[in-house]
């Protein structure tokens, strides 16, 4: 496990907020302390709603240009799809005992794990820190968190 | 296969997990614990008797059910059993390592 080809750190970066896309990033994040692996998530453009205060828990599954949700794209556009699926989606999380995104949030900091807003992002929503999840360690340039990526062992992931 | 721990030959799988419970022992526990570098506290001791008693009553662990446990917070959690809480107590508590990805 901690020989010298392991894993020792997964630097992911989410660029959406799309429940599907916001709960992969979470797992793998999660999962990776699960295993002893360090952990940072990197917020950018809209993957900054899944830490956004007041967004983070009206977030979607995508039914329009999902062809694995196999509804027809015109139907996945019509006004409360959204809703319905991603009503559906959280009802089935709550099954297999998946918390919701505030309680995720709160999850991967206990664990130690990073959350940084990715400062350009920031800057182009006019978000300030203070509108974000309070626990959100800070924001960073691209720069800045490719500098906490340094190292062996290192692995970046892009959702 | 076998394994001698703590003076006492047991069944584990290929990870080191006791494949028969009733082989388990305080002193089996605290052997496993010192190969994974942990000295086992009362805290320790109240998490892995937590477990056990949720592994008799077929519950399937995770992370969130070890936060909502009321025994333990997660942070904690991860302060007493470092590199893999849960696959690592469990190890400890002599119960199979839980299939879960949360």
């Amino acid at each position: 496990m901690n020989g010298n080809n392991s894993i020792k750190k997964m630097m992911i970066i989410l660029s959406k907020a799309t429940l599907e896309n916001v709960y992969a990033a979470f797992v793998l994040a999660n999962g990776a302390r699960m295993e002893g692996i360090e952990a940072e998530l990197f917020f950018t453009f809209f993957g900054l709603e899944a830490i956004h205060n007041e967004k983070l828990e009206h977030l979607h599954v995508a039914t329009v240009g999902n062809p694995a949700m196999h509804i027809p794209t015109l139907l996945g556009g019509l006004p409360g799809m959204e809703a319905i699926a991603t009503k559906m989606m959280k009802s089935e999380m709550e099954k297999i005992d998946m918390p919701d995104v505030r309680e995720f949030l709160e999850i991967l900091k206990a664990s130690g794990v990073k959350l940084w807003a990715c400062k350009l992002a920031m800057d182009m929503f006019h978000y300030k820190k203070e509108d974000m999840y309070p626990e959100v360690d800070g924001v960073l340039t691209v720069g800045g968190f490719y500098e906490r990526g340094a190292g062996e062992g290192v692995h970046m992931l892009f959702i | 296969m076998e394994k001698t721990i703590a003076g006492k030959t047991v069944e584990v799988n290929e990870e080191g997990y006791l494949t028969d419970q009733s082989q388990w022992t305080r002193e089996v526990a605290e052997a496993i614990a010192g190969e994974e570098g942990i000295d086992l506290t009362e805290r320790h001791w109240a998490v892995i008797s937590y477990l056990q008693d949720q592994h008799k009553q077929g519950v399937a662990l995770s992370i969130r059910k070890i936060g909502k446990s009321g025994v333990i917070d997660i942070k904690e959690f991860y302060q007493l059993f470092p590199n893999g809480p849960l696959k690592i107590s469990t190890k400890i508590a002599g119960i199979p390592k839980p299939a879960s990805c949360i």
